[in-house]
């Protein structure tokens, strides 16, 4: 129980995915204009991750370790993220359709969200067990949520602000998520 | 083909009007995570060049037979295959730099550039100008990549390339080589790129 504790901990606030591994870059600084789109994208992505992970964890240990064939986790893991992507997107076209259109584009391309993949690849570095994995790529996924909400938080304030002309946007982008990277490192020697 | 672009603007425009990380923000997570130092930055750059241009080629010339439906899968085995064949290769004949890159050269995979080029690109294209296309996409990449991680090891360590700069009595900025330098320096890029390019307009 504990050590379950430990991995989301960690995975959430002191190895936040976005701010301290770097992954999932590009949906941060793609969807976090306003709050209600990047909480979507947070759920979409934990959705998929928790999935992926779960998935991949058997996978990895059934087919792949049991054949010997690890050479090829990269091209199975992302098979299964590309047709768990394609099963969520039909799900949420038949259940909202305004959810759906503020998704637009970064949808499918949750497939190429480097997270999803860094999860799957990491469970298999950190040999966990199934629980953890499962716990892990959940964990993963609100640390995602967390820093892109907290991200489009500062954006909608950002708005209003005075910002030199040629930093506006994704220039200004990059230099706050820099202040909460500096932030969260703060947590570090937590555990 | 909608207009024709001479062969040397297809090249031209992924170093500068279209590069990827600066303008289309494209590849950022490998572009901010490997960069700690500039020969880290070259390497991963080199990985993206082979895997992006092999991978045009190969998507540009089964374009017609590929079916419309599964063409993002298609795309992804493909890219894959490439990828997987570049972290054996570097983990083979470069251990300390794969080892510096981690999981990194797997995550080449999702990297948003090379399946965006596939997409708007290769699977309309050529081969000769998908090949181009990518040469120009992934060397602007390696470019970018390697002026920031120079910089942030410049301020970082005090030295490029492993080679002594700054003079002894240099205090090294830690944060530089640490995440919250990556983002602030990839900022400073984007704002000086911006106004460069604003100045060129004029």
């Amino acid at each position: 129980m504990v050590n379950i504790f430990i991995i989301f901990l960690s995975a959430v606030i002191v190895n936040n995915y976005v701010l301290v591994n770097f992954l999932g870059i590009c949906p941060f600084i793609g969807v976090s204009k306003k709050i209600s789109p990047a909480v979507s994208m947070g759920m979409a992505t934990t959705f998929v991750m928790t999935l992926t992970s779960a998935v991949s964890w058997l996978i990895n240990k059934y087919i792949l370790e049991g054949l010997n064939l690890q050479f090829l986790q990269t091209v199975s893991f992302i098979l299964v993220i590309a047709s768990l992507v394609q099963l969520v997107e039909m799900f949420v076209k038949k259940i909202s359709k305004p959810l759906y259109d503020a998704l637009g584009i970064f949808l499918p391309l949750i497939t190429t969200n480097c997270a999803i993949l860094g999860v799957a690849l990491f469970l298999v570095l950190k040999e966990y067990n199934f629980i953890e994995s499962i716990i892990f790529g959940f964990s993963a996924g609100v640390g995602f949520t967390l820093a892109i909400v907290i991200m489009a938080g500062i954006r909608e304030e950002l708005e209003l602000a005075d910002v030199p002309e040629y930093f506006k946007g994704a220039a200004i982008t990059m230099i706050v998520a820099g202040c909460l990277a500096l932030a969260f490192m703060g947590f570090s020697g937590l555990i | 083909m909608a207009k024709k672009i001479t062969l040397s603007r297809e090249f031209l425009k992924g170093l500068w009007d279209e590069n990827p990380v600066l303008r289309m923000l494209l590849g950022l997570c490998p572009a901010l995570a490997v960069t700690n130092s500039g020969i880290n930055g070259l390497s991963m750059g080199l990985a993206v060049i082979f895997t992006l241009v092999m991978s045009s080629a190969i998507i540009s010339l089964a374009r017609n037979i590929i079916p419309n439906e599964v063409r993002i899968p298609t795309f992804i085995i493909v890219i894959a295959t490439f990828v997987t064949i570049a972290d054996k290769m570097l983990a083979a004949y470069f251990p300390d730099i794969s080892k510096a890159l981690g999981p990194f050269v797997p995550l080449i995979v999702v990297n948003c550039i090379i399946l965006g080029r596939q997409e708007a690109f290769s699977s309309k294209n050529s081969v000769g100008r998908a090949v181009i296309d990518a040469f120009g996409m992934s060397i602007g990449f390696t470019i970018t990549l390697t002026i920031l991680g120079s910089f942030r090891e410049l301020f970082g360590v005090g030295t490029i390339f492993a080679v002594q700069i700054m003079p002894d009595s240099f205090e090294p900025l830690m944060v530089m080589v640490l995440q919250p330098g990556a983002f602030l320096t990839l900022g400073l890029m984007i704002g000086i790129g911006n106004w460069l390019n604003a100045r060129r307009a004029k």
